[in-house]
């Protein structure tokens, strides 16, 4: 284990809230006004580490337990993440599995602790959530599949390493292409960005993930806004892998274009947010199947 | 072997023995005592079988046409054994306490006879080399557990369960008949070192005979209608024991046929990958629709008998195309799993039985809030949970990263494969889709039922089980997470199993090579609980100090909610179901609202089995008709009888003399 692989990490713990800083100052951008500083999401956690807390009645552990271990497994994604072709701390064959089921199991400790409340409205967001999650997980594994026979590896740093040496409009691109668009998808559905969910939605009716954690306040809802943009780097970061331009061989300058490359996402995620409304809820699926036909057909190019 | 063969003894003993004290108090004691005791010796056998590697074998005697008394224990028996003698016992345990309420109305002595000696003939099931005796042990497992089904006999619908479960298991054991009969050519001896396939076809015929026979026991859709309404009728710890470990026995026959049947034929291993997603994801999909808790878990297992199915095709497949790391990686996973599904699964049951046991009910649209009535059992249900979703630090986890490694590791580097890849992406898609819908399932199961407020009068007065109850929960719960962080340890004990499967390939090797993975995985794990301990602490040490308050639940300012508006476990599953409805076709019935003021309005969906609903119950509809017609040869008078006995003499003695 190189010592790089833990400054991966200590990248992602230190500059991870400053995605939605970037997505929102985008927005504001884009809206024609001047924003929130960049640095916005940092003060906002702090702040609520700094609270006390009010809790519902209805709940029990299961509500205190959700965030801590969602946080704790967001932390767990990240370690078998490469970043800017240095591997993760954890690289074996089959570490993408610890990391789609890390980010799944985020997902049902969220599910639990919104249930917890026995409000209506956060069960509406845990099934919702379930039902969207389900026909993203395909689409994630079946892309990862794609990879895989393309690179010769099944360890996320073997594959996006192999990534890396795949000239721009080479014989890969298509399916590079093809992959990144089933991720970028995968990531917009989990970290509950428009299309598939509005952040910024003011009616617990219509909301998805934030509605999930309503009755969560202080400490908790720190550690919940902190485990979001964790995860939101680590996808950002798997989404890069797969568009990672050729390396200069050197360390620090390539792990410095690969954070360049995540805020470049976090941008984009701005860009998408600003120029397009949310989906009809009921579209919101046939878009995640269409991320699933995009990896098969990226199976379909790299097995032909 | 000797201390095998005694463990059989004593628990056919002590089963016989719980028959003669009958109604007595100490009956409970005596059955589980002495089901503990045994099972407990045939762990050790058979943990000691896996650690030398030997194979043991003894045959003795027996004056029965065809059979011998032939019982081995090799890597692949021992397996088993271990989960057979590792679930009943705690499954016995919380038996003493779970059938207390019943001591005053029931004779509880058949009972315990029945329950120890379907854990005896599920061990020789597992154990029996010679066809005769397999059968006799299969047909005695099959009988005892109907008895146990019928517990509640007063019931009309443990009555209808309970036959169908006797009409679908001796279906299947028509076919193993057949298939034995198959196996054994002209010879005389029905031991299974003589059972061979003739020619390929044969083998073809005979592994389809295994599928539908040994598929029926498992619960293969489409074959698997009987298990749903079987085991939630039965006791729950009888439910745990025929949903955790009996279901097993068919893939154990499965899996033993196989080696008879020579090298596997290409077609095989797509076979069972095929049948592994169809059970697994409509498994899920059918558990996503139920509000029977116990039924839920019993189309869960027909799930996980879904993923066990793939690793074995995923490991067929491996033979077939040479590629040893997926043959022994799907292998190990699915034989794995048949460990992993046995313990959650097990604790799962037992967790219904708890709840049942406390509140009277298994719909979960009745409960609510009871991991605050009943903390121990809501945190191992809440573990039981997260293992079944597959989600790591959980044994789950390992048994299906290994399926999933093995399906990864043949595809890597394989560009241009072109359908040959097929099985492993089959796999991988379905393993996908079954852990987003389990982990979906369960979130509801635990959810509505834990969590929340109480929704009916029998949850608001739940109380926490006996510790008897108890603590085999405990047990099983902390295996789910000792198998989660040590899986490279657990691997090993499939690998003797594996071997016996895969004689061409270098079992070891792979073991060695995959067990590197696992102890990363591992890592991951023990890294997780680390910083979950450690960022709990550190919101303790914030929180310490502060005020802390407590409100109600945020209803949007509403501040008077009653249980009645929280969200059910229809409504959660319903944007699940209504992605399948295709397949599904529920039944909803609204009653919409109308008018400016609608005085009242109702929905009702309900999804029925698709097999049960469109084959099975047309076609048994269509044999009774058929029987029908039949009737006029049974009209009662005694003289018609006795005209018919003589009428067969006569054809048969005309048969003969010709």
């Amino acid at each position: 284990m190189p010592f790089a692989s833990i400054i991966n990490i200590l990248l992602a713990l230190l500059l991870a809230p400053l995605l939605p800083g970037v997505i929102n100052r985008v927005k504001a951008f884009f809206a024609g006004r001047r924003g929130q500083p960049l640095l916005q999401p940092y003060h906002d956690i702090l702040k609520l580490l700094r609270k006390g807390a009010v809790y519902s009645r209805t709940t029990s552990w299961v509500f205190r337990a959700g965030p801590v271990l969602g946080l704790a497994a967001a932390m767990v994604s990240l370690t078998v993440l490469p970043l800017g072709g240095t591997p993760a701390v954890l690289a074996f064959p089959g570490d993408l599995l610890l990391f789609a089921y890390m980010l799944g199991l985020m997902r049902f400790v969220t599910m639990t602790a919104a249930l917890d409340t026995g409000s209506a409205f956060e069960g509406m967001g845990a099934s919702r959530e379930a039902w969207f999650s389900m026909l993203a997980e395909p689409a994630l594994l079946l892309g990862l599949a794609a990879l895989a026979v393309h690179t010769g590896s099944f360890s996320l740093s073997g594959m996006l390493d192999g990534l890396a040496l795949v000239e721009i409009g080479g014989p890969g691109a298509p399916l590079l292409l093809l992959v990144a668009v089933a991720f970028g998808i995968v990531l917009l559905t989990e970290n509950a960005r428009i299309p598939v969910d509005d952040p910024n939605t003011h009616l617990e009716l219509t909301m998805i993930h934030e509605v999930m954690v309503l009755d969560h306040g202080g400490v908790d809802f720190g550690f919940i806004q902190y485990a979001a943009c964790l995860k939101l780097w680590a996808l950002a970061a798997l989404l890069t892998g797969v568009l990672l331009p050729p390396l200069s061989g050197m360390r620090p300058a390539d792990m410095a274009l690969g954070v360049a490359l995540i805020l470049a996402v976090a941008v984009m995620v701005g860009v998408i947010e600003s120029v397009m409304a949310r989906l009809k809820l009921l579209r919101v699926p046939q878009l995640l199947v269409a991320a699933s036909v995009l990896s098969v057909l990226a199976l379909a190019l790299v097995l032909r | 072997m000797t201390l095998f063969l005694a463990a059989l003894a004593v628990m056919t003993a002590g089963g016989a023995a719980c028959l003669l004290v009958g109604r007595r108090p100490a009956v409970s004691l005596l059955g589980a005592s002495t089901c503990t005791l045994a099972s407990a010796a045939a762990l050790t056998a058979a943990v000691r079988g896996m650690a030398s590697g030997r194979t043991e074998d003894l045959l003795l005697p027996w004056p029965i046409p065809f059979g011998s008394f032939h019982v081995g224990l090799d890597g692949l028996s021992a397996f088993f054994v271990l989960v057979i003698a590792l679930i009943c016992p705690l499954a016995a345990i919380y038996g003493v306490s779970y059938l207390k309420p019943q001591r005053e109305k029931k004779n509880l002595g058949g009972t315990w006879f029945f329950f120890n000696l379907l854990t005896v003939s599920m061990l020789l099931v597992v154990t029996a080399r010679d066809a005769v005796l397999f059968l006799m042990a299969w047909e005695v497992m099959a009988l005892t557990s109907f008895f146990l089904v019928m517990f509640e006999g007063e019931r009309a619908e443990t009555v209808e369960a309970g036959w169908t479960y006797l009409i679908a298991t001796h279906l299947g054991t028509a076919f193993l008949l057949a298939m034995f009969v198959l196996l054994s050519g002209s010879g005389a001896s029905m031991d299974f070192t003589r059972l061979q396939a003739a020619s390929p076809a044969a083998a073809g015929a005979c592994f389809l005979l295994a599928l539908v026979g040994f598929g029926t026991k498992a619960g293969f859709v489409p074959l698997h209608v009987w298990l749903p309404q079987a085991h939630p009728a039965a006791p729950s710890h009888v439910s745990a024991v025929m949903s955790g470990v009996m279901i097993k026995t068919g893939i154990y026959g499965l899996l033993r046929a196989l080696t008879f049947l020579g090298p596997p034929q290409l077609w095989w291993g797509w076979t069972l990958v095929g049948i592994g997603a169809v059970s697994g994801i409509l498994g899920v999909l059918l558990a996503l629709a139920q509000h029977d808790l116990k039924r839920l878990l019993a189309y869960h297992s027909v799930e996980n008998i879904g993923i066990i199915t793939l690793g074995i095709g995923l490991g067929l497949v491996g033979i077939t195309s040479g590629d040893p790391a997926m043959a022994a990686l799907g292998m190990l996973g699915g034989i794995l799993h048949v460990l992993n599904h046995a313990v959650f699964k097990g604790l799962l049951f037992l967790g219904a039985g708890s709840i049942l046991h406390a509140t009277g009910s298994r719909n979960i649209e009745q409960l609510g809030g009871l991991i605050r009535r009943m903390g121990t059992t809501g945190a191992t249900f809440l573990i039981g949970s997260a293992a079944i979703s597959g989600l790591p630090p959980l044994n789950g986890f390992v048994s299906e990263f290994l399926i999933y490694a093995g399906a990864f590791g043949s595809l890597a580097g394989r560009p241009g494969a072109g359908a040959a890849a097929l099985p492993a992406l089959i796999v991988i898609l379905a393993l996908a889709m079954i852990g987003g819908l389990a982990a979906a399932c369960f979130a509801k199961a635990f959810g509505i039922a834990f969590l929340g407020e109480p929704r009916s009068a029998h949850a608001e007065g739940a109380h926490e089980a006996p510790i008897g109850m108890r603590l085999p929960m405990i047990v099983l719960a902390a295996l789910c997470v000792g198998i989660g962080v040590l899986g490279a340890l657990a691997v090993t004990a499939a690998a003797p199993a594996a071997a016996v499967l895969l004689p061409t390939v270098d079992v070891l090797s792979q073991v060695r090579r995959v067990q590197l993975w696992l102890g990363t995985v591992s890592a991951g794990a023990v890294l997780l609980l680390v910083l979950a301990a450690g960022l709990a602490a550190l919101r303790r040490r914030l929180l310490s100090g502060r005020t802390i308050g407590r409100t109600v639940t945020w209803d949007c300012g509403y501040t008077a909610p009653t249980a009645r508006m929280q969200y059910t476990a229809s409504s959660f599953a319903s944007p699940l179901l209504g992605s399948f409805r295709l397949i599904l076709r529920p039944d909803s019935r609204v009653h919409a609202p109308q008018g400016m003021f609608p005085a009242e309005a109702s929905l009702h969906t309900q999804v029925e089995d698709t097999f049960e609903r469109y084959v099975f119950t047309p076609a048994f509809r269509r044999v009774r008709n058929l029987a029908l017609r039949l009737h006029w040869l049974q009209a009662g008078p005694n003289q018609l009888y006795v005209l018919y006995v003589a009428m067969a003499i006569l054809v048969l003695l005309v048969w003969k003399l010709r």
